[in-house]
C-alpha cells in the first residue's frame, strides 16, 4: 500500500463527480435485492406486532393521555418489547446487513478497478454507497412510520396532534442517524477487510459488545473509579454520573435517550435526579418540544459526529488502497 | 511531442525494498499497438496501474495524452479505456445495464449514452445478448463487454491487461481480430500479456519485461534480428543423399544454421525468408523436394534465447 499524494494537493474537478450515478445504482440494487425483502419483512412484522398490541392496550385509556399516539411506539405489552426497543436492536442489524460488503464486494467481483478507471474520484464512490444506504434505510423507516400512523388512526380512532406528528418525525430522523453510525461502521470494515464475511462478523461483534456487554462494563468501570467508601450521597452521585457517562459511549444508549425524550414528553433529565433538582418542576407535566430537543441535542450531535469520524476513517483507508482487481 | 500517447521517464515503483518496476522509459506513439510482454510478476500490471493513476509511482514521471495521471486524473480517465486483468461485471445486471452505469459515471447525456452503447455492443458483436444478465456470459463475452465498455467513452487510448488470458484458442483469435479492428480505427492500444505468441501477431512494437525492467524493445523483426541473428526458419523435407543436401544447404551464404531434425527433414535459419534459395540448394544436391515450410520469427524464441544468454552471463 502506498500513501496517495492526493492528500493536500489541489485536485482537478469536483470530488463529487459521478456521486448521483453511484447513489442511483446502489439504491436500485438495494431496492430490488432479496436482502432488502428479508429485512423489510422482519421490520414490518415487528412493527405490526408491537404496535398492534400497544394499540389494543391503549384503546382503554383514550382521552386520558395527551400523547396517546406517541405511546404506540413506547408501550410494551408482555411478552413483546415496545417498538422502540425493537428498533434500537434491529436498525443496527439492518444497517450492517446493507453495507458490510459494499467495498470489498466490488473488490471480489473485480468491478472496483473498472469503476475507478472512470472519471470519478474515490470519494464519490464511497460517499455514494453510504448515502444510498442511508436513503434506503430512510425509505424503509418512513414506510413503517406511515404504517404505524395508519394503524393508530384505525385502532385508536382519533387523529394525532400536530406536536405528536412533529415529535415522531424527529424520532424518525434520529432513527435514520442511528442507522447511519452503524452503516459507517460496516462501511469502514468493508474497506478494511477483503472478506465480506469478516467485515460482517466484525460489525456484528461491535454491535453485540455495545448491546450486551457495554452497560455492565460501564457499571464496573464506574464502581472501580468512584467506589462508595463512606456511603455518602456525593459518592453515590459521582458513581451514577460516571456510569451514565461511560454508558453514553454506546450509540445504543444515546439512541435510547433520544427516543425517550422525544416520545415521552414528561422526561426531563436522564440518570439519577436529586430531590433538589426537582424543585419548581411540576412532576409529570410534559416539556414543550423545544425543551425536549434541547435535552437530546448533545446525544444527537454525538451520534452524527461519531458517524462523520467513522466515515472519515474509511475514506482515509480507501484513498490509500492500491486497487489491483 | 503530441505524437507520444504514453511517455514515462525513469518510472519506478517499489514495495518496501522490492522493486516491482525499475526505471522504465516507455514511449508509445499515437495509433500503434504496443505489447508489454513478460512472465508473471515482471511488473506489467504495476506499470499499467501507474499509467492510470490507480497507484502512485515511487519515482519518475508519467505522461498520458500529455497529462499527468496523478494531477489530472479525471481528464486522463475520461479519455483512456482500461480493461483490467479478469474483468468483472455486476452479474445480476444485464450487459446493457452494466454499460449504462459506466456511461452515467462518464457524465454522458442519456440519449447520447444509449446511442453509443448500441453502437459499442454492435461493434463487439454482443447486441443479441445485451439484455441477458452478465452472469450468463462466457469468459470471451465478458472480455468483449469490457471492450464495449471502453468504447463508450470514445477513447484515444485503450489499455488491456492480459486480454487473452483464460480464453479458448478460438475466442482468443476472435478477440485478437477485434483488437486489429480497433487499431484500424486509429485507437492506440497498450496490451500486456505473458502469452507471447498470441500478441505478437497484433503488436506493432513490443517491450519485453524481466524482473521489473524493460530489457528489450522494438518490432518483433528487430528483436529477432538483434537476439537471434535472424529468426526465419525454413523447414525443408527432401529425399536424397542426406550428406549432400545438408552440405549444399550449409553453403547458402545467408544461412546462419542448418540442422537435421528428422530422417528427411532439415531446418535452415536465416535473417529473412530463404525458401527459394533452400529449394534451389536441394535440387542442386540431387535431392527430391517434398515440402517447404516457413516459420516466422517468434517472440517465444527471442525470449527463450535472450534469457538463456542472460542466465549464462550470470553464471559465468
Ligand atoms: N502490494 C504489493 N506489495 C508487494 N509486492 C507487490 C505488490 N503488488 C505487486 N507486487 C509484486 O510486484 C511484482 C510485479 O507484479 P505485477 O506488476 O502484478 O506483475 P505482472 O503483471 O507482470 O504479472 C510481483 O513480483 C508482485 O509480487
Ligand atoms: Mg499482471
Amino acid at each position: 500500500m502506498t500513501v496517495s499524494r492526493e492528500w493536500g494537493r489541489v485536485r482537478e474537478g469536483s470530488p463529487w463527480t459521478g456521486l448521483w450515478a453511484v447513489v442511483a445504482k446502489e439504491m436500485a440494487d438495494y431496492l430490488t435485492g432479496v436482502r432488502m425483502r428479508i429485512l423489510e419483512a422482519i421490520i414490518v412484522l415487528t412493527a405490526f406486532g408491537t404496535v398492534f398490541a400497544a394499540a389494543e392496550n391503549l384503546r382503554n385509556t383514550v382521552g386520558q393521555d395527551r400523547f396517546l399516539f406517541l405511546r404506540l411506539f413506547t408501550v410494551n405489552v408482555d411478552p413483546l418489547p415496545a417498538f422502540v426497543g425493537f428498533l434500537a436492536f434491529l436498525v443496527p442489524l439492518i444497517a450492517i446487513a446493507l453495507t458490510f460488503d459494499s467495498v470489498n464486494g466490488e473488490f471480489n467481483r473485480r468491478t472496483l478497478s473498472r469503476i475507478l478507471a472512470q472519471p470519478i474520484y474515490r470519494d464519490a464512490l464511497l460517499f455514494g454507497k453510504f448515502l444510498a444506504g442511508l436513503f434506503t434505510l430512510a425509505l424503509v423507516l418512513t414506510t413503517i412510520w406511515l404504517l404505524i400512523f395508519g394503524l393508530g388512526l384505525v385502532r385508536l380512532g382519533l387523529p394525532p396532534s400536530t406536536e405528536e406528528v412533529v415529535r415522531s418525525l424527529w424520532f424518525l430522523l434520529a432513527t435514520v442517524f442511528y442507522g447511519g453510525i452503524w452503516m459507517a461502521l460496516a462501511l469502514l470494515f468493508s474497506v478494511r477487510f477483503r472478506s465480506p464475511a469478516t467485515a460482517a462478523l466484525a460489525s456484528i461483534a461491535v454491535w453485540l459488545f455495545f448491546a450486551v456487554f457495554w452497560s455492565m462494563i460501564a457499571n464496573v468501570l464506574a464502581q472501580l473509579l468512584f467506589p462508595l467508601r463512606y456511603g455518602l450521597v456525593q459518592e453515590v452521585l459521582a458513581q451514577s454520573r460516571a456510569s451514565l457517562f461511560f454508558s453514553r459511549i454506546s450509540p445504543i444508549t444515546l439512541y435510547t435517550e433520544i427516543t425517550l425524550a422525544l416520545l415521552r414528553p414528561t422526561v426531563r433529565a436522564f440518570g439519577l435526579i436529586l430531590p433538589t433538582q426537582l424543585e419548581g418542576m411540576i412532576l409529570g407535566s410534559p416539556l414543550p418540544l423545544g425543551q425536549s430537543l434541547l435535552l437530546i441535542w448533545p446525544q444527537l450531535t454525538g451520534l452524527i459526529a461519531a458517524t462523520v469520524l467513522l466515515f472519515a476513517l474509511s475514506y482515509v483507508w480507501f484513498q490509500r488502497q492500491e486497487i489491483r482487481a | 511531442m503530441e505524437e507520444w500517447v504514453i511517455q514515462t521517464q525513469d518510472l519506478t515503483k517499489r514495495y518496501g525494498d522490492f522493486t516491482a518496476v525499475d526505471r522504465l522509459n516507455l514511449q508509445v506513439m499515437a495509433g500503434e499497438v504496443f505489447g508489454l510482454l513478460g512472465p508473471n510478476g515482471s511488473g506489467k500490471t504495476t506499470t499499467i496501474l501507474m499509467l492510470l493513476g490507480l497507484t502512485e509511482p515511487t519515482e519518475g514521471s508519467v505522461r498520458v495524452l500529455g497529462l499527468d495521471p496523478a494531477r489530472q486524473p479525471l481528464s486522463v480517465k475520461a479519455q483512456v479505456g482500461y480493461i483490467p486483468d479478469q474483468v468483472g461485471f455486476y452479474d445480476d445486471l444485464t450487459g446493457r445495464e452494466n454499460l449504462i452505469y459506466i456511461a452515467k459515471l462518464n457524465g454522458l447525456p442519456r440519449a447520447e449514452a444509449f446511442r453509443r452503447i448500441d453502437e459499442a455492443l454492435n461493434r463487439v458483436g454482443l447486441d443479441e445478448v445485451a439484455d441477458r444478465p452478465v452472469g450468463t456470459y462466457s469468459r470471451g463475452m465478458r472480455q468483449r463487454l469490457g471492450v464495449a465498455e471502453v468504447l463508450i467513452k470514445r477513447p484515444a487510448l485503450i489499455i488491456m491487461d492480459e486480454p487473452t488470458l483464460g480464453l479458448d484458442p478460438e475466442a482468443a483469435r476472435d478477440f485478437l481480430g477485434l483488437i486489429r479492428n480497433l487499431k484500424s480505427q486509429g485507437i492506440t492500444l497498450l496490451l500486456s500479456s505473458h502469452l507471447l505468441h498470441q500478441v505478437q501477431t497484433v503488436c506493432d512494437r513490443v517491450g519485453l519485461f524481466h524482473r521489473g525492467r524493460m530489457v528489450l524493445e522494438g518490432t518483433v523483426e528487430e528483436l529477432a534480428r538483434r537476439v537471434l541473428g535472424g529468426g526465419y526458419r525454413v523447414h525443408v523435407e527432401a529425399q536424397g543423399d542426406p550428406q549432400a543436401i545438408e552440405q549444399s544447404l550449409r553453403q547458402l551464404p545467408e544461412a546462419k544454421r542448418v540442422t537435421r531434425s528428422g530422417p528427411d527433414i532439415y531446418t535452415v535459419e536465416g535473417a529473412r525468408d530463404m525458401r527459394s534459395e533452400a529449394a534451389r540448394a536441394v535440387v542442386q544436391a540431387g535431392g527430391a523436394l517434398r515440402s517447404l515450410r516457413l516459420e516466422e520469427p517468434s517472440l517465444d524464441d527471442v525470449y527463450a534465447h535472450y534469457f538463456r544468454e542472460v542466465e549464462d552471463d550470470r553464471q559465468s
